[in-house]
């Protein structure tokens, strides 16, 4: 009997990958469209492309808002990719401020330009744990420190604490949020459902908690 | 977040940190430079053209890109050479077969037109688009692309080819027809737009394995804000890392690949030897 994975289809980005690479790691995967099929998850993926302002009034427009945050609350696991992992923020400056759903205190900020640092960051990267932290009992448990990841961003979350930062990578001359997590919810900013081998050992990790 | 719609974006707070940075003590600064394997695709098969024209066949583009994926490729890149030639789509099942085995990005150009077949990609496994010909006929479809499925997603291809009085021109049909273009000022002008990267190849070096035009990439790789992905001309690996010092971020190799003179990971070892950044 294999492991299901509901990914939230909320009308954002290219969700295929995603299915794909769960699919791959051996889960039964189902596409969720509405605030039914939320509630009724045992393993929650919030994958995304997109504007944070489209991809929070996306959500408000399906309803989903509420059913997510009580799907996070009642401890099931969760995962957010990219842009569903920034929606998992208090508040984004991506063109205007704009509110999000408050999971994690913080913000998503810009990545620091400086002349010769290309924005957005397109490619793969190195992730670390945070100073003293530690990847024991996450999905990145079984991820070697200094694995690289692929990502293509142009902002990155600012966890108000750093308890909440999983991972983190540098870029430009800057250190930035690469995962966060309170406790079972979880985000990255790296698309590990595009970072090989490596990526979809992540995937088969949250697949396992 | 994930993608944006144009490139300009607020820096109010630029978390620069440098001393948290040096705090964590493993971090580097140096970005990877990333090594996509590009496969031309004719109809059902791989095939490698020798300067955009004579073409060979070289086998199945699914089989050769899950070699490529399992030997450590940074990406693939498939361009179907014909579509644009002949006003159609076939990639999709091709791209649909590849996406099901790899697990990095994929770019799929040729013949993309309109946002319904960038869709029809994306829908098929593609993580970007790359578009010459159509965005030269109409440069809207860069902003109208770039604005529905982020700039992230939309490639900008550039067959520039050299001319006597200095500089390069923009061509169009897959290398075939000339635009009267300025490539340097057209790859500058999609970039506002919202192209998000640019696969710059050189015409005249295009399976020559002579070596990548430099002087070109030196014009737009440090000079440009968004990614530079250098294609055309790689016979060895110093031309590769001629090219990623030139100020590629990346590179697009065919020939080197396809005619084994290197597999992915003995052209990352020889790079990393070279004192390029890649991932091993």
């Amino acid at each position: 009997m294999s492991i299901q994975v509901s990914v939230i289809d909320y009308g954002l980005g290219n969700l295929h990958s995603v299915v794909k690479a769960f699919r791959h790691a051996g889960a039964d995967v189902h596409v969720v469209g509405e605030p039914d099929g939320i509630a009724s998850a045992n393993r929650l993926v919030l994958p995304g492309v997109g504007a944070f302002g489209d991809g929070i009034a996306s959500l408000r427009n399906r309803g989903m808002v509420d059913s997510l945050k009580a799907y996070m609350e009642s401890g099931r696991p969760f995962l957010g990719i990219c842009l569903g992992m920034q929606l998992l923020m208090a508040q984004s400056e991506e063109f205007g401020s704009h509110s999000g759903l408050d999971v994690i205190p913080g913000r998503v900020v810009g990545l620091c330009q400086r002349p010769g640092v290309k924005v957005p960051q397109i490619g793969w990267n190195r992730i670390v744990p945070r100073p003293g932290g530690t990847w024991r009992g996450s999905i990145l448990e079984t991820t070697v420190p200094n694995t690289m990841v692929y990502f293509v961003h142009s902002l990155a979350p600012a966890p108000e604490h750093e308890d909440h930062r999983l991972a983190d990578a540098s870029y430009g001359g800057s250190r930035i949020c690469a995962a966060v997590q309170r406790e079972n919810v979880v985000g990255c900013q790296f698309h590990p459902e595009k970072s090989g081998p490596a990526g979809l050992a992540i995937l088969s990790r949250f697949l396992a908690l | 977040m994930s993608t944006i719609a144009n490139n300009k974006l607020p820096l109010a707070a630029c978390n620069c940190s440098l001393t948290a940075q040096r705090a964590a003590g493993c971090l580097t600064d140096v970005p990877s430079s990333r090594i996509i394997a590009r496969l031309d695709i004719k109809g059902q098969n791989l095939v490698k053209g020798i300067q955009l024209e004579g073409l060979r066949v070289i086998g199945d583009p699914a089989e050769h890109a899950v070699r490529y994926y399992q030997n450590g490729i940074d990406e693939l890149l498939y361009i179907d050479i014909v579509a644009s030639l002949y006003q159609r789509n076939n990639l999709v099942e091709v791209v649909r077969q590849t996406a099901a085995q790899i697990f990095v990005p994929l770019t799929v150009g040729g013949g993309v037109r309109t946002v319904d077949d960038i869709n029809l990609l994306l829908r098929a496994g593609a993580d970007k688009v790359a578009i010459n010909t159509a965005a030269i006929k109409n440069p809207r479809l860069i902003s109208e692309a770039s604005r529905i499925f982020g700039s992230q997603c939309i490639v900008l291809s550039v067959q520039a080819k050299r001319q006597h009085n200095g500089g390069w021109e923009a061509y169009a049909e897959n290398g075939r027809e000339k635009t009267g273009m300025d490539a340097v000022a057209w790859t500058k002008r999609a970039i506002d737009l919202g192209a998000g990267e640019v696969l710059v190849t050189s015409v005249d070096r295009e399976g020559s394995r002579a070596g990548f035009e430099l002087d070109l990439i030196e014009e737009l790789g440090p000079n440009v804000g968004v990614p530079v992905i250098a294609c055309g001309g790689a016979g060895n690996v110093d031309d590769v890392a001629m090219a990623l010092r030139a100020g590629a971020d990346a590179v697009a190799l065919a020939s080197l690949f396809h005619y084994k003179i290197e597999t992915v990971q003995s052209l990352k070892e020889a790079l990393h030897r070279r004192g390029v950044h890649v991932r091993l």
